[in-house]
């Protein structure tokens, strides 16, 4: 019993932690109150799905993919695609928390707070007459 | 040159976004220029791809010679072809219109513009690629630009773009979570050579999981009931000069994008597609009472508006639920027709904003006598949600029905009768405030010369006017090059 | 030139001519004259007289002409078939436009209307979209223009954009919009079973397609189309409440077009579409027959109690719409002729009677009929030509009503319903009995009103059209074949659609 839950661990354990991570950053979305730790939260959801990719590209015995003379085959070196790829989703997280971190900026600009409920209430305060 | 039309279309917007700012700052006007010119291109460029599509097939361009499954492939089949010259119009008719609104400062119009062209690479790039990966790529630039585009609508927008950008970042990293496991288990990105293996049998767990995933994820981008939460304020709130594009266009791109997954790629043999179609069905089906028995209650026309959206994505999804060629060609015809139609509705109130200041349908008394043509419009596009002849709305309106009775689903039908019985309660309450109500004499903002509005408003205002008969009237022409791809896929 | 002068081409003009004489009118309205304007609605009208009867002669040889423009949705054609007694409805919603145009020139000048404009756009696209519903070769065209109808006629109920004219407005919106998304729905589901949308006269559904719980309520998901439009109770509600319109628009529902196009519905629904044997099989023919029955009787009923004139004559629509409704249902080729000749000659009685009524409002802005004691002597000419009309309603011998009704009659006996003759016979007393006390008030001798004392008609403009639709509805009963071979029409639908089946 325990073996198999020890090498189900050890061969799947990590997607399950990435899982974890996953629903750890979606619930503080949902959770937070404050805008900033629900940016942070954000960008932990998005590290889980990089950790993801990463994860089923490593490969045992395999090194970086980067052409080094003494390794020729294929099957030693492990797949770059995926870091390629979560190269890509990184600059795009970059830029979603730029534009994250702008917004807050604006946003404590015009209302001076940048907790939900506050702006909630100040939101309603400012429905009639409104100014775009 | 003709070979590169597809890549070509997308690079235009790009580079002149890329450029805008930079010769925004040489001088005022040469960004706009620019970016008008780009999209002019993109759209000429577009209508031949269309006839070359036609005529000739489906376009299989790998983009830098790099030859697909390896490379990045664009597919330009008549379906696309048809979407992206909906892109391209609707693109090009909002940077004209979008002149008229927003910051004068030259720094501030420059970046609106250059985003605006952004959003359009974003939605055309989206549109033509056939890989996984770009399309998240896409998707991202899309949202990004969207972002930015609704928080330049004041202090409310800030704050629905800030929402929008966590749900959306949810929805972008579901998306990639699902073709993460789509990749892992079968080792390529492409959607033709995914498709193929996948087809072979023995990967029914891994889809479906990964397809709940894409579910929510372009669920939340289309918002489809109940991933909706974040369109009404975001749509309420953006940038009155870019609404037209942002509701027309940007909820359809993710449900073509699905589409594509259901259909093209996890094809119609897929063991659990049965369970899949009825939850679109079910999430269809309360979308579009929902959506619209929440306009009912608005009196901000830009909330009734972004609320009867969320009912129209309904009819699209619906037909995605029915699933025969004939609903889909509904669907897609419903997407090409309410892209005028919502942004033809986003035209009309930006242009009684920018002539009077008000987005309150309470205002609107007697308003058509000041502005007949843009009340032309609003009445012709109502008439077309709620799905009266020969408007463009009724024939969509049709083939969905007709696709489901097909079926047998009779509840769809109901469904749809008593959808467009919804429409026409709030939008006949529009068309009375617009038509019957006293007038309140509201000070007029532009009253130069003998138009009742600038050209760059009167010309997307003309266009839709005639693009929601156009397409109504003859909708069996979009209908048969719609059915070149169609034929052969779904039920 | 063959686009004018090949005969195919006929119901396409005839449609387009008020259609485009609409959009002239809404686009140019506010910045030419009011004559010019009233001049677009004169030639346009005078223009489709001269294209619809035209082509009298080519239907009475019995020649198709049939017109396919291009596909409406894949695998219709947008068509157009003109049939005789697609010709019946068309030539009196053409007769009766330029009539009324000449008319409510005279009112809305008389009443200093505003928004004439949009009315006489509204007026016109409204008369395009009648025609379309006449010549319609298919389902789906005839419920294009169907459509069209119910959302021109909005603005036109909705006319004094007063409360009241709102509230009327929605009632009536609420009304057609519903049962024309549920036709929708019917018109989906028939095509689906069948393949095909051809009007075809005797039908095109058989019971294979379509098995017995199914074929009832589609029959009255289509058929409710047009029963709301028509009147028939329990869906008539809408009818009364338009007359907050101005009278010409009440003249314009009641007689020219709206409720017409809701019978002409029926008519293509039940024996163009089920046809009679299915109608029959399926009971919706008797089911409807009965509702007519009732709704004659107690729109009768209910029209003795009405003070207010135009309320009456409504409510006397009602009742005579269902006559309509009930020749039809019969299913016996008399006493289709019968009602589709009360197409006809109800048009020309009930617009008689309702451009009186308008005549009178707009002379001594009386709309009660106690206030109208004596007001025979003020206006003489117009109470005449009322009286002529209610006696035509009523189904007198030698006027239009008469033959109409007999032709139900004959029907009605034919198939062994002596409880629907009897009803005819009794709202014939009804009808009289709501209809001669305002003759007899109008014209008691012992009473002066001082009102009343000099005498005053309506200005000409108002005048002559209702003169001539007096004398036109006596015509129409003493030779009801005189000029445009109405009657005839009517036998040959009639005609067309049973003899395939004996």
């Amino acid at each position: 019993m325990m073996t198999t839950i020890n090498a189900f661990l050890a061969a799947k354990g990590i997607y399950l932690l990435t899982l974890i991570l996953l629903s750890l950053g979606a619930a503080g979305i949902i959770v937070c109150n404050n805008y900033m730790k629900k940016l942070i939260c954000m960008n932990v959801m998005q590290v889980a799905v990089i950790f993801f990719f990463l994860c089923f590209g490593q490969k045992t015995g395999g090194t970086i993919p980067v052409a080094l003379s003494e390794v020729v085959k294929a099957s030693e070196y492990i797949n770059p695609l995926p870091h390629g790829l979560m190269l890509t989703a990184i600059v795009v997280s970059l830029g979603t928390t730029g534009v994250g971190l702008s917004l807050l900026f604006r946003i404590t600009e015009k209302y001076g707070t940048i907790e939900e409920d506050d702006l909630i209430r100040r939101e309603n305060k400012t429905k009639t007459g409104e100014k775009e | 040159m003709k070979e590169n039309i597809p890549v070509l279309i997308i690079l235009l917007p790009l580079c002149s976004a890329l450029l805008c700012l930079l010769l925004t700052g040489l001088h005022k006007r040469l960004g706009r220029a620019l970016v008008v010119l780009a999209t002019a291109g993109s759209l000429v460029l577009s209508v031949i791809q269309l006839r070359t599509v036609i005529t000739e097939g489906t376009i299989h361009y790998a983009v830098g010679g790099y030859e697909p499954p390896f490379g990045i492939e664009l597919v330009i089949d008549s379906l696309n072809a048809l979407i992206i010259v909906m892109i391209s119009i609707i693109g090009f008719l909002t940077v004209l219109f979008a002149e008229n609104f927003g910051d004068d400062r030259p720094v501030v119009k420059g970046s609106a513009n250059a985003i605006l062209a952004l959003l359009i690479t974003g939605l055309l790039g989206m549109t033509s690629t056939g890989d996984m990966f770009n399309l998240y790529v896409f998707l991202e630039i899309t949202s990004l630009s969207a972002y930015c585009l609704i928080a330049m609508g004041g202090s409310k927008g800030v704050v629905s773009a800030y929402r929008y950008m966590l749900v959306g970042t949810i929805a972008a990293t579901f998306y990639l979570l699902g073709i993460g496991i789509l990749y892992s288990a079968t080792g390529t990105l492409n959607m033709g050579d995914l498709s193929a293996i996948l087809n072979k049998g023995g990967y029914d767990d891994v889809m479906l999981v990964s397809m709940s995933f894409l579910i929510a994820a372009f669920g939340i981008k289309m918002a489809l009931f109940p991933f909706h939460g974040w369109q009404p304020s975001a749509y309420t709130h953006a940038e009155p000069g870019t609404r037209p594009l942002i509701t027309g266009v940007m909820g359809k791109i993710p449900a073509l994008a699905m589409f594509r997954y259901f259909y093209c790629i996890y094809g119609t043999d897929y063991i659990y597609v049965k369970y899949l179609l009825i939850l679109l069905g079910v999430f269809s089906v309360f979308g579009m009472l929902y959506g619209s028995l929440m306009a009912m209650g608005q009196s901000d026309i830009r909330k009734i508006l972004a609320y009867s959206s969320v009912a129209q994505i309904g009819y699209i999804s619906l037909g995605f639920a029915i699933g025969t060629p004939v609903a889909l060609a509904g669907s897609f015809l419903h997407m090409i027709g309410h892209a005028f139609m919502k942004g033809g509705l986003f035209f009309c109130t930006g242009a009684i904003r920018f002539k009077y200041g008000t987005v309150n349908i309470d205002d609107f008394g007697r308003i058509y006598k000041k502005m007949p043509l843009t009340c032309g419009l609003l009445v012709v596009a109502a008439l077309s949600m709620i799905g009266i002849p020969p408007t463009a709305g009724f024939f969509s309106k049709w083939y969905l029905a007709l696709g489901a009775a097909g079926r047998h689903e009779w509840i769809y039908i109901a469904v749809l009768v008593i959808s467009s019985l919804l429409n026409a309660v709030y939008f006949f309450k529009v068309i009375e405030k617009v038509f019957i109500q006293q007038d309140k004499g509201l000070d007029d903002k532009w009253s130069k010369g003998e138009l009742e509005l600038p050209l760059t408003i009167i010309l997307p205002v003309v266009v839709c006017f005639i693009a929601i008969l156009g397409i109504g009237i003859f909708n069996v022409k979009l209908f048969d090059i719609l059915m070149l791809t169609l034929e052969g896929v779904g039920l | 030139m063959t686009f004018i002068t090949a005969i195919e081409y006929r119901p396409l003009l005839a449609v387009m001519v008020s259609l485009i004489a609409s959009g002239l009118i809404y686009v140019l309205g506010e910045h030419i004259r009011p004559n010019a304007r009233e001049a677009i609605t004169l030639i346009a009208s005078a223009l489709k007289i001269i294209i619809v009867y035209s082509m009298i002669p080519y239907v009475l040889e019995g020649t198709e002409i049939h017109l396919e423009l291009f596909s409406i949705v894949k695998g219709v054609s947008f068509a157009f078939n003109v049939d005789p007694a697609g010709m019946v409805f068309a030539c009196v919603a053409s007769t009766l436009w330029i009539l009324t145009s000449v008319y409510s020139i005279g009112y809305m000048r008389g009443h200093g209307e505003q928004n004439q404009t949009g009315y006489y756009a509204a007026f016109a696209m409204c008369l395009s979209a009648a025609t379309g519903i006449c010549f319609a070769a298919n389902l789906i065209t005839f419920f294009i223009f169907y459509e069209v109808l119910t959302v021109a006629t909005y603005p036109l109920v909705a006319h004094y954009r007063d409360k009241e004219g709102t509230i009327s407005g929605r009632k009536y919106l609420a009304y057609t919009l519903i049962s024309g998304q549920i036709f929708f729905a019917a018109i989906v589901i028939v095509y689906a079973v069948s393949g095909t949308m051809e009007f075809t006269p005797g039908g095109f559904l058989t019971e294979e397609m379509l098995p017995m719980p199914w074929a009832l309520i589609v029959f009255f998901m289509m058929v409710g189309a047009g029963m709301v439009k028509a009147g028939v109770m329990p869906l008539h509600s809408w009818l009364p409440a338009a007359m907050v319109a101005p009278t010409p628009v009440s003249a314009l529902l009641h007689a020219v077009a709206v409720v017409k196009a809701g019978a002409f519905c029926t008519l293509r629904v039940v024996l163009y579409v089920f046809g009679p044997t299915l109608a029959k099989s399926c009971h919706g023919a008797d089911i409807l027959a009965w509702m007519a029955v009732f709704t004659i009787l107690v729109s009768s009923l209910i029209a003795l109690k009405k003070t207010n004139l135009k309320a009456r004559l409504a409510f006397s629509t009602v009742g005579q719409l269902s006559y309509i409704v009930l020749g039809i249902c019969i299913l016996t080729p008399f006493s289709t002729a019968g009602a589709l000749y009360h197409i006809v000659a109800h048009a020309f009685m009930k617009i008689t009677l309702f451009m009186a009524a308008g005549a009178i409002f707009v002379t001594t802005h009386k709309k009660d009929i106690r206030e109208m004691l004596g007001l025979g002597k003020r206006m003489p000419v117009t109470m005449a030509c009322f009286t002529l009309a209610s006696f035509g309603i009523a189904g007198f011998p030698f006027f239009a009503g008469f033959v109409s009704k007999a032709n139900i009659i004959f029907g009605a006996v034919a198939m062994g319903k002596p409880f629907f003759v009897a009803t005819l016979i009794v709202s014939a007393l009804l009808a009289l009995a709501y209809l001669m006390p305002v003759v007899l008030i109008a014209f008691k001798k012992e009473v002066e009103n001082p009102d009343f004392a000099a005498r005053g008609e309506a200005s000409l403009c108002m005048l002559v059209p209702l003169v001539i639709t007096a004398i036109i509805s006596i015509i129409l009963g003493i030779a009801p074949n005189i000029g445009l071979h109405l009657f005839d029409f009517s036998i040959m639908a009639g005609n067309s659609i049973f003899t395939p089946l004996m």
